[in-house]
């Protein structure tokens, strides 16, 4: 594969910010400059210093230890959403697939109609009867994450299955679950992949606005959401506060997207000709 | 002479640097002739055909002359080519499914023209296309109109795009390959029908195909090429019954004969036509040529002429006489 | 293409209906009893009971879900636990100032994303292109709070041009709308950079068709046949992800409300899962879906008016 060899410099810009991001989660759990929910009303609102390397927030914690424990939520969400999307997903897509008929129509309908429940909506409705916490906002954006691998992994099943090699397996006397495994996977696997880092990014922008609502990650758990919440009260006296998360923010999203366009164009080389 | 090309170049922009795809094209046509030109894929013919047209891809270098109707169009500004196009030379494409808009009626897309060139209202323009549609001998030219291309069947949606093509009353009109997609009883009639109009309006047909046959039961003269190089040109009975160039005799003993004995293998040519970067200095033909002499891999052959209108391009062109 | 909408307008009913069985179900159903949750757990079993009795909940599903639908379809959206009036105005209220912000935010992002996508397939692989493709990889990682935030940092902290925040009302058109600027280019500007790339990816392929050669072929020139040839058959995919993207644009509002605190359904939502109005949330939430899917049969109808192929299929 001639692509594959030659990775573009999305996916070299996009990786080493992934890294970066895994690299701070993982810091997170050994060291941060400082507790980041520890409270320290006396050196609130400082700006930044080299006790202080971003300063400090409305309640005196350290902003820059709060930016490493926030990428930790971070993480989990992205990890476990995507996961229950990959899962069910697969589950939902290949039982499309196979079954065929009533199953296969009923499982597409259902997904269109999740595609009109986005994962905020959910998370709202979750929240409001379950109260709010981070396992319901995982819940929600992992359902949301759903139709979407169901409907890619229903496509290249069917067209897996359409193919001779597929009939001649079927006619040996193949098992269903056999020709999955050795058939559509590996042909889904590229596209997977790529779908899986962008919903990565998707889940991180999603768990971020439902901390900043509330009803996310609660305190004291660091999450970068909440803290941009935190620093829209004092707007006025340190807008400086709402940069710094919402950056950590973007740049994670950024890195996540740029290593999903990198790896399309690596893995699957007939994508990156149509655009 | 409506349309004389002498010495056509057309180079495409690649990664590696440029690449010569039409080698120095020189023929003639008259009013209402019929030209056949014939060739593999890769030979560059489909793009000597889009360069007549000024349609060659963006960053094309096109480099000699082509002179239709007294005026040369190569360097032609965009404007000017663009009032021809459609007009005074239309061309018909391969694929007619794919070569017509889906979400525009078939009438309105042969009207488009009318309406561009003649400056025709919508209305009258759609009136006229009906005309055309039924000029084309299809089976309710109204209906047909009215639809949509995906509405249609191969073969009427071919007429659809000869009637786009001859709508404006074009003196040239070239076809690219234009039955090679569909049956082989409604490519018959679509030759015919091609035909049918030349003789009735005088009009020019430059016949774009890979399949011999064809061209040699529609047109007057024909043109072989190779590696973006005329091998051959001349009028068509001639050069079947003669040819003077080792491409084109082994392109007549591939085919198929009806009647040859059995078991006796089809004669191929021997390798693959050469990618455009790998022509060198010599002959195109020169690595699965029958013929090749030494000086055939490092020069271009030369033009020979037999009896004014038939010119073969080989070194060894003479040699090559009926009883060779 | 009646019959097609015909036909899509039995799927909308379906889809409604299904829609309205899952969230009573979710809101309804699953919590057991929204009484006990209104009064939270130091309330006594007997003022539960009372409270239930009164909104009804001791009622059997069917009978609920019956009373709901049936206030719905008359008007009566029922009594906010909260504020002890009656729920429908409040809606109507709320709907006042977010459905004129979601249009607004939903042709910024479609003018931004029609000329973009245009701009850069037309110079595709120059630098004009790298750089609205560069801008539009900006776009879709920013988030929208966050471009809100930011925006209000800057027009209204330090050019004092604008308020932070709040709604007017609409007795001044001029200054309503003024208010709903911010806003609207908040949640506006990560739609048209998805719809930028849609746009471009979709008009790419249309360029790269057969009837685009055809079209210069019978003398049509570039720029005319990219309007009239190429955009017209580029439009289905981008009216559909426009479609699919709305549910998007209707939870970036919910965020983007509350950050230029704006008295929307965004806001009236999530006051109502803090006061604990139950019946509040589940009726945003169904007015929500009942938009998201209205605005998909609408692009449905919409697309099967463009490409003919649509509308045949489904006879």
């Amino acid at each position: 594969m001639k692509g594959f060899s030659r990775k573009s410099s999305s996916f070299w810009v996009g990786a080493a910010l992934t890294a970066a991001l895994l690299a701070m989660a993982a810091l997170s759990y050994l060291w941060t400059p400082y507790p980041p929910a520890a409270i320290d009303i006396p050196h609130k609102l400082a700006p930044p210093s080299l006790a202080h390397w971003f300063g400090t927030d409305n309640l005196g914690r350290d902003v820059a230890s709060e930016i490493i424990g926030g990428a930790r939520v971070s993480i989990l969400v992205g990890v476990v959403a995507v996961g229950i999307g990959l899962v069910f997903g697969l589950a939902f897509g290949l039982l499309a697939a196979f079954a065929k008929g009533v199953v296969e129509d009923s499982i597409m309908k259902a997904c269109d109609f999740v595609f009109a429940f986005p994962a905020l909506l959910s998370a709202i409705m979750l929240t409001s009867t379950f109260g709010p916490g981070v396992v319901n906002a995982i819940v929600a954006i992992g359902i949301a994450n759903v139709p979407i691998i169901a409907k890619l992994t229903r496509a290249t099943a069917n067209s897996v299955l359409a193919r001779e090699y597929a009939l001649a397996a079927r006619a040996a006397g193949r098992g269903p679950l056999a020709i999955a495994f050795d058939h559509v996977l590996p042909n889904i696997a590229p596209q997977l992949i790529v779908q899986a880092t962008i919903q990565f990014a998707i889940a991180i922008l999603a768990e971020a606005a439902l901390s900043y609502l509330g009803l996310g990650a609660q305190p004291p758990q660091p999450s970068w959401g909440r803290m941009l919440s935190d620093a829209q009260n004092v707007l006025y006296n340190a807008p400086r506060l709402a940069i710094y998360p919402g950056a950590a923010i973007a740049l994670s999203v950024l890195g996540l997207n740029l290593l999903g366009d990198g790896l399309r164009d690596a893995l699957d080389p007939k994508l990156k000709a149509r655009s | 002479m409506l349309l004389e090309v002498k010495d056509l170049v057309v180079d495409l922009p690649t990664s590696g640097g440029a690449v010569r795809i039409v080698n120095d094209a020189t023929f003639r046509l008259g009013e209402g002739e019929s030209l056949g030109v014939v060739g593999e894929s890769g030979s560059g013919k489909t793009m000597m055909a889009l360069a007549l047209m000024g349609l060659a891809p963006e960053g094309a270098r096109i480099g000699g002359s082509i002179r239709f109707e007294d005026r040369e169009l190569v360097g032609l500004s965009e404007e000017a080519m663009r009032a021809l196009r459609g007009d005074r030379i239309a061309m018909i494409f391969q694929e007619p499914m794919t070569a017509l808009n889906p979400l525009h009626r078939v009438g309105e897309q042969v009207a488009e023209p009318l309406v561009l060139h003649r400056g025709m209202s919508r209305k009258a323009a759609f009136h006229e296309a009906i005309r055309l549609l039924e000029h084309v001998r299809l089976a309710d030219p109204a209906r047909a109109a009215r639809a949509y291309p995906f509405g249609l069947s191969g073969g009427e949606r071919q007429r659809a795009m000869i009637a786009m093509a001859i709508g404006c009353g074009p003196r040239l009109v070239i076809a690219d390959e234009p039955t090679t997609a569909l049956d082989v009883t409604v490519q018959a009639r679509i030759l015919a029908l091609l035909d049918g109009l030349r003789h009735e309006s005088k009009m020019a047909l430059i016949l774009v195909s890979h399949d011999l046959a064809v061209v040699a039961a529609h047109c007057d003269r024909v043109i072989v090429m190779y590696g973006g190089l005329i091998m051959e040109s001349g009028p068509v009975d001639v050069v079947l019954r003669d040819p003077r160039n080792p491409y084109t005799r082994a392109l007549l003993q591939a085919r198929p004969e009806p009647g040859a004995k059995r078991g006796v293998r089809l004669k191929t040519i021997p390798g693959s036509p050469p990618h455009h970067r790998e022509v060198g200095a010599g002959c195109p033909f020169a690595a699965r040529c029958e013929w090749t002499i030494d000086v055939c891999r490092k020069a271009r052959p030369p033009e020979v002429a037999f009896g004014g209108v038939h010119v073969s391009r080989c070194w060894r062109a003479a040699e090559l006489g009926p009883h060779a | 293409m009646l019959l097609y909408v015909l036909q899509r307008l039995a799927v909308l009913a379906a889809t409604l209906i299904i829609a309205s069985l899952v969230v009573f179900a979710v809101m309804d159903i699953l919590p057991g009893n929204a009484a006990e949750t209104m009064l939270g757990p130091t309330a006594t079993p007997e003022a539960v009971a009372a409270l239930a009795h009164k909104l009804g909940l001791d009622q059997p599903l069917h009978v609920r879900y019956a009373l709901w639908i049936g206030g719905a379809l008359s008007g009566d959206l029922g009594v906010s636990y909260a504020y002890g009036s009656p729920i429908a105005p409040l809606i109507a209220s709320s709907l006042s100032v977010s459905a004129p912000l979601a249009v607004m935010a939903m042709a910024l992002s479609a003018a931004i994303a029609l000329a973009a996508g245009v701009y850069s397939a037309d110079r595709r692989g120059r630098a004009g292109d790298a750089v609205v493709m560069g801008m539009s990889q900006v776009g879709l990682a920013v988030p929208n709070f966050w471009l809100a935030i930011l925006l209000v940092i800057v027009f209204a902290v330090t050019l004092r041009l604008v308020p932070a925040g709040g709604f007017p009302g609409w007795s001044n058109p001029a200054r309503a709308v003024g208010a709903l600027i911010l806003p609207a280019v908040a949640l506006g500007v990560v739609q048209a950079a998805i719809l930028t790339r849609v746009t471009r990816s979709a008009l790419l392929e249309s360029l790269n068709e057969d009837y685009m050669r055809t079209a210069r072929a019978k003398g049509v020139s570039r720029r005319a046949a990219l309007w009239r040839h190429a955009l017209p058959n580029a439009l289905v995919p981008v009216l559909t992800i426009m479609g699919l993207q709305f549910a998007n644009l209707v939870a970036g509002a919910i965020v983007v409300e509350n950050v230029f605190v704006l008295p929307g359904l965004g806001r009236l939502m999530l006051q109502s899962i803090s006061n604990r109005d139950t019946l509040v949330v589940e009726d945003c939430v169904m007015l929500t879906a009942i938009l998201v899917i209205g605005l998909n049969f609408i692009v449905d109808v919409a697309c099967a008016a463009i490409d003919p192929r649509l509308r045949s299929r489904a006879a």
